[in-house]
């Protein structure tokens, strides 16, 4: 145990003594987590806050057109800038490269035209015999008579997929209008009230969006819930760079050849290291979250909400640091050279966040990676992490998440010994 | 008769994936209290043959036994009976020469009080009480060198492998190592010494091994050797029993 002791504080005053060292130990995960959660909470907001610029041309000459705009203009998700309705597709399209807009919206001639025509036809069979509704109810439109969206190549996936479905639902909105105008008035023989129509058109079914909760407390989920733990974990894990390759260093240091020339075993200063280095990795989440719920609110961030369960949260934080601190180790132990541990370090880091989740979230990973999510430690770091800040789980919910974090710990510190047998360097 | 500090029967090694043997048959013996050297040229197998002694490479053939204990068979537990002075700096340079002590006294086993007193009287003869709280990455040569010997000696050892403890050092630093290694070998340790510093090891060592290409081709003391072979120092009597080959 003396030898224990000796060993810790003498890694402890190693560590302080370079403060260079201790500084970017703490500033550059700190520094990670702002500029990740401010990027992403820029994205959130860009998404449902902030409105995307849409540029509309309407050529319609109708009022399917117009009622299309209205629509577009109530989802609340646009910004729109009216083009002129005789430029060419071309130079609307050439426009979102000069940055004025991401999306171009263009209504054709014919809209009001194709719209009143298919919501005709769809009345009709409608009120005639039910054997009439089979085959086609009105004849494709025209290419020329389509509705185009360009969007700027820079838009991901997702996020056009989140435009398309606005624009649709506003197309919709707009035929369904125009059929159940047409059925009132082939049953009433008059046309529609203007407040029915507006009530049609508008009158949407109210949608409440409530966050569950295992505790039942509403905590609306924002970029810094999402965000603040997971790169927390990586930051971490990310300890593979300073300890793994000043672990080699040690290996090829003289002090280490008196080491191992000495009575006691080489383990005590790998134990020594793993204490030191988990308190420090507790260290680090201890401060980044202080920072996001103190400091956030102050540079424009949301604030970061602890989990009711604080005891749930340290366990987690000492459960994922001693992963990481483990895998530095490892990574040390069978490194040869310290630009080895920095390179396979980082990189294989790199891989576990993407696999465990940090990068995609998992369900939205393809399937033929779902089952190698287990092996990351990252994940399950991150599943007990989002257990406690995003579903204000206890530690009874995250616990399946921190034992398997901790037999990957086991299985790391396995490795590492049998690394160290092979190396003969115990 | 006494039990010898070193004895090496039969001794045969080779590195991993190497053809060769470095050792086939080498035996060698290190009577209790001497003050022994072994040398030769670069790359003939004397810092393999110390590392041998001191644990650090495991051999299979043949048989190393320090103080009547076989090395292989007692890897660390007969560790507190030697204490070993490598040639790198062996100490952590962002941590003073008390700070170190401390800590390597607390690896060979020491208690904190006797840590206390070991240390404040190795300082004190090698002129290191007034900067013992001070960082070692501040030090001189010459003061790592003397610090790099006191690690080594803080637990009072039976016996003390150096393997080149005064390389790159003034003549005051080496003057005082010396002297402080003539007198831990008149308190009872022996001394298993090894240098290029050739006129510096004839001043300190008795009895001599010279090594060439994995064999002791002369064993004996320092003075016999230097009458039978008709030579008036160490330098030429290594030159005259190795030659002026290169080896590495």
């Amino acid at each position: 145990m003396q030898i224990l002791i000796a060993t810790i504080i003498k890694d402890f005053r190693i560590l302080l003594r370079d403060r260079i060292g201790l500084l970017m130990m703490f500033f550059m995960p700190v520094l990670l987590v702002i500029i990740i959660t401010s990027v992403q909470n820029s994205t959130f907001e860009l998404v449902n806050n902030n409105q995307i610029t849409i540029l509309v041309a309407n050529r319609d000459q109708g009022p399917e057109g117009a009622h299309l705009v209205e629509a577009i203009g109530r989802i609340g998700m646009f910004h729109i800038q009216v083009a002129d309705s005789t430029s060419s597709n071309t130079d609307i399209a050439s426009r979102l490269h000069t940055s004025d807009a991401l999306v171009a919206f263009i209504i054709p001639k014919q809209f009001s035209g194709t719209v009143q025509a298919k919501a005709k036809s769809i009345a009709q069979k409608a009120l005639a015999d039910s054997d009439s509704t089979n085959g086609s109810i009105t004849d494709e439109p025209k290419p020329e008579d389509s509705l185009i969206m360009f969007y700027h190549p820079v838009m991901q996936e997702s996020f056009r997929h989140s435009v398309e479905g606005a624009l649709h639902s506003a197309v919709q909105v707009i035929q369904g209008e125009a059929i159940v105008k047409d059925l009132y008035s082939a049953v009433n023989s008059k046309s529609i009230p203007p407040d029915l129509e507006k009530e049609i058109l508008f009158g949407q079914m109210p949608m409440s969006r409530i966050p569950v909760s295992r505790s039942g407390i509403q905590v609306v989920p924002n970029a810094s819930q999402h965000n603040v733990p997971a790169w927390t974990i990586f930051a971490m894990f990310f300890v593979v760079v300073s300890l793994g390759s000043s672990m080699v260093r040690e290996k090829n240091s003289g002090s280490f050849l008196r080491l191992k020339t000495m009575p006691a075993s080489y383990l005590n200063a790998l134990f020594s290291k793993q204490v030191v280095y988990v308190l420090v990795g507790f260290l680090q989440a201890t401060v980044i979250f202080a920072l996001g719920r103190l400091l956030f609110p102050h540079i424009g961030l949301p604030t970061l909400h602890l989990p009711g369960d604080l005891f749930g949260l340290a366990l987690v934080t000492l459960a994922c640091s001693w992963c990481a601190v483990s895998y530095a180790i490892c990574v040390g132990v069978f490194s040869n050279t310290a630009e080895q541990a920095n390179g396979f370090g980082a990189v294989s880091v790199l891989i576990l966040a993407a696999i465990g989740g940090l990068l995609v979230p998992s369900f939205a990973m393809p399937a033929g990676f779902q089952p190698w999510l287990n092996i990351s430690p990252l994940h399950w770091g991150l599943e007990a992490y989002y257990g406690l800040f995003l579903e204000d789980g206890k530690l009874k919910d995250v616990l399946p998440n921190i034992l398997s974090l901790a037999g990957i710990t086991i299985g790391i510190q396995l490795l590492t010994l049998y690394g160290l047998k092979k190396k003969n360097l115990i | 008769m006494s039990i010898p500090a070193i004895a090496i029967q039969s001794l045969g090694f080779r590195y991993p994936g190497q053809g060769a043997n470095q050792f086939e048959g080498l035996s060698l013996e290190v009577k209790d209290g001497e003050r022994f050297g072994l040398f030769g040229p670069n790359g003939v197998g004397k810092t393999t043959l110390m590392n041998l002694m001191t644990g650090l490479l495991r051999y299979k053939e043949g048989s190393i036994r320090l103080l009547g204990h076989e090395i292989k068979d007692h890897p660390k537990s007969i560790n507190r009976l030697f204490g070993f002075v490598p040639q790198d700096f062996a100490f952590y340079p962002e941590l003073s020469p008390q700070e170190n002590l401390s800590f390597y006294g607390a690896w060979y086993g020491l208690e904190p009080a006797q840590i206390r007193k070991e240390s404040d009287e190795i300082l004190e003869v090698l002129g290191l009480t007034s900067v013992k709280n001070n960082r070692l990455e501040t030090f001189s040569g010459g003061m790592k060198r003397r610090i790099n010997l006191a690690i080594g000696v803080l637990h009072r050892p039976r016996v003390l492998f150096l393997d080149e403890p005064t390389v790159g050092v003034d003549v005051q630093s080496r003057h005082a190592i010396i002297q402080y290694l003539k007198t831990l070998n008149e308190q009872g340790t022996t001394l298993i010494y090894t240098s290029h510093q050739l006129e510096e090891a004839e001043g300190l060592c008795e009895k001599i091994a010279l090594m060439d290409e994995g064999r002791i081709i002369a064993h004996d003391r320092l003075d016999s050797l230097l009458e039978q072979h008709r030579q008036e120092g160490l330098e030429g009597l290594f030159l005259g029993l190795t030659g002026k080959r290169f080896r590495d």
